[in-house]
């Protein structure tokens, strides 16, 4: 019975605090990615101008984020019927942008104006019970560019 | 020391190949972190942390590497990738690994 009680108040702490901070997330995410449209981040190997001047710099943004109780507990019922793990595919996603926004702030703060070649690196970090994935690290990096001052 | 994970470099040229260089290093971070972490879990959100321990490896790993490469005389390491695994729960290993070559302005 009170195994039964701690079970449904961890799920609806999950619930409540999980969607909130999901919310506020999502929110800061949208914010940040419309004051960084300026400076892009491409995945092409070379830049569009090859004999670019300028220094080049490698930036690295990394994130780890975890997924709350109740969206565990709602995935272990869809691994049982299969088909889209919705909350994990939103765990990620907010994990990825979150990780380019880094990056970006990053190579902002160099005052480069594109980063090139970015990758990315997704690896589960924390196993809780049953070898569940708790939590995901996201890193992305790659080069940025920062124009040669003129004058 | 430069490193980057393109291959070419615009306005330099590479005048010799060194081979791969790497660099890893695991970590755990202290109990009270892990305690913290697996609050988390509960109630989602960033492993604040986390995030900073991977960091903190990462940037040992890059270091590592650096000083390999410096060790067979480069002067540059291109190609940088990264990869990530989980040794056990609360540890993570980076490994960093990359080009070592020497670089000539032309």
């Amino acid at each position: 019975m009170i195994d039964l009680a701690i079970f449904l108040s961890l799920l609806a702490l999950g619930y409540g605090f999980g969607r909130h901070a999901e919310k506020k997330h999502y929110k800061s995410i949208i914010k940040r990615e419309k004051k960084l449209r300026g400076l892009p981040a491409i995945a092409a190997k070379t830049p569009t101008m090859l004999s670019m001047p300028g220094e080049s710099h490698l930036v690295i943004g990394s994130v780890v984020v975890s997924v709350d109780y109740f969206k565990r507990f709602i995935s272990v019922l869809r691994n049982l019927v299969g088909g889209r793990v919705t909350s994990y595919e939103s765990l990620i996603d907010r994990a990825r942008r979150e990780a380019v926004l880094r990056m970006k702030a990053q190579a902002k703060d160099m005052g480069a104006d594109l980063i090139f070649n970015t990758k990315f690196e997704t690896a589960s970090i924390y196993q809780g019970r049953g070898n569940q994935v708790g939590s995901v690290e996201v890193l992305a990096y790659g080069t940025a560019i920062i124009p040669a001052r003129q004058g | 020391m430069m490193i980057t994970n393109i291959e070419i470099i615009p306005g330099k040229r590479i005048t010799k190949h060194l081979g791969l260089v790497q660099g890893s290093s695991v970590r755990a971070k202290h109990v009270g972190r892990d305690i913290m972490a697996s609050l988390k879990n509960i109630f989602g959100g960033e492993l604040l942390g986390y995030t900073e321990l991977l960091q903190e490896s990462r940037e040992e790993a890059i270091e590592r590497m650096t000083e390999q490469a410096r060790a067979v005389g480069a002067n540059a390491v291109l190609n940088v990738r990264f990869s990530t695994s989980s040794i056990a729960a609360g540890a993570a290993e980076l490994f960093a690994y990359g080009t070592a070559v020497t670089l000539e302005k032309m």
